[in-house]
């Protein structure tokens, strides 16, 4: 099992959806994804789907901090949705939960961002 | 069980996959498994990308099965870590340009009962995790 990332852009968002595992592995993968839509310079925000994430680990926060320190210094908002309570408790070790937002599905964090 | 594998990166997805098949005949619930095997990826990810530096090199897992406790130890002959304690710090990490949380002990900490890592400069690190599973635990059985 590998993971799939797809891709849209809403408006002045880029919503990432994740699909399968996210590890040192694959976790290249979505740096280079998410900072090449990011280098083509229409979204400023960021939004990352997470409902069909079937495993992730600190490799997984390591690229998520680090978009996450891209997107907010460029001024833009940064937040996750459909995150398993099993993800959630690795967010919360890391102190990351008290940065990032969360939204229970990918509307809400959607219109949060002013987008939806 | 015992298996030794190639340190690469395609080989972290493995090595969780054999231990959650090993333990299945626990019937773990859906959150062990999880904490299991999250806390077999942040030992092998560092066998590989700390102890060998992404360099050749071969990880060494074993997973032993006691009533309802599973123990893992998961080693490597690679580089070794000069100050343990620091290491095991939350958010330490000593590749910070590799965009590493340096959460990774602080998982296998709190994943598993009993976490314990042993290392020599030049020669290696051995991980052991110890879980109980619930189901299994002591309180539990009749």
């Amino acid at each position: 099992m590998s993971l799939h990332i797809s891709t849209e852009v809403r408006g002045d968002t880029l919503i990432v959806r994740l699909e399968g595992e996210l590890d040192h592995h694959t976790a290249d993968m979505v740096r280079q994804r998410v900072e090449s839509e990011l280098d083509r310079g229409i979204t400023s925000h960021l939004v990352i789907n997470m409902e069909r994430l079937s495993f992730m680990d600190s490799s997984g926060l390591g690229v998520i901090l680090g978009r996450y320190k891209r997107v907010t210094a460029g001024d833009g908002r940064m937040s996750l949705c459909a995150v398993n309570d099993q993800l959630k408790k690795l967010f919360e070790l890391s102190g990351m939960l008290k940065i990032l937002r969360i939204y229970a599905t990918e509307s809400q964090a959607l219109t949060e961002m002013g987008v939806a | 069980m015992e298996l030794k594998f190639a340190a690469r990166s395609e080989n972290e997805s493995f090595a969780r996959v054999a231990v959650a098949a090993f333990i299945s005949q626990l019937d773990p619930t859906v959150e062990e498994l999880t904490e299991i095997k999250t806390a077999v990826s942040e030992a092998v990810t560092n066998a590989i990308i700390h102890g060998y530096e992404e360099q050749e090199g071969i990880v060494y897992m074993q997973c032993s099965i006691e009533e309802g406790t599973v123990e893992l130890v998961i080693e490597d002959h690679g580089r070794g870590i000069e100050d343990v304690e620091e290491a095991r710090q939350p958010l330490f990490t000593s590749k910070p340009e590799l965009e590493r949380s340096g959460m990774g002990f602080t998982i296998m900490e709190n994943f598993v009962d009993s976490f314990q890592v042993e290392s020599r400069p030049g020669l290696g690190t051995r991980v052991r995790l110890v879980k109980t599973l619930k189901s299994h635990s002591v309180a539990n059985r009749h």
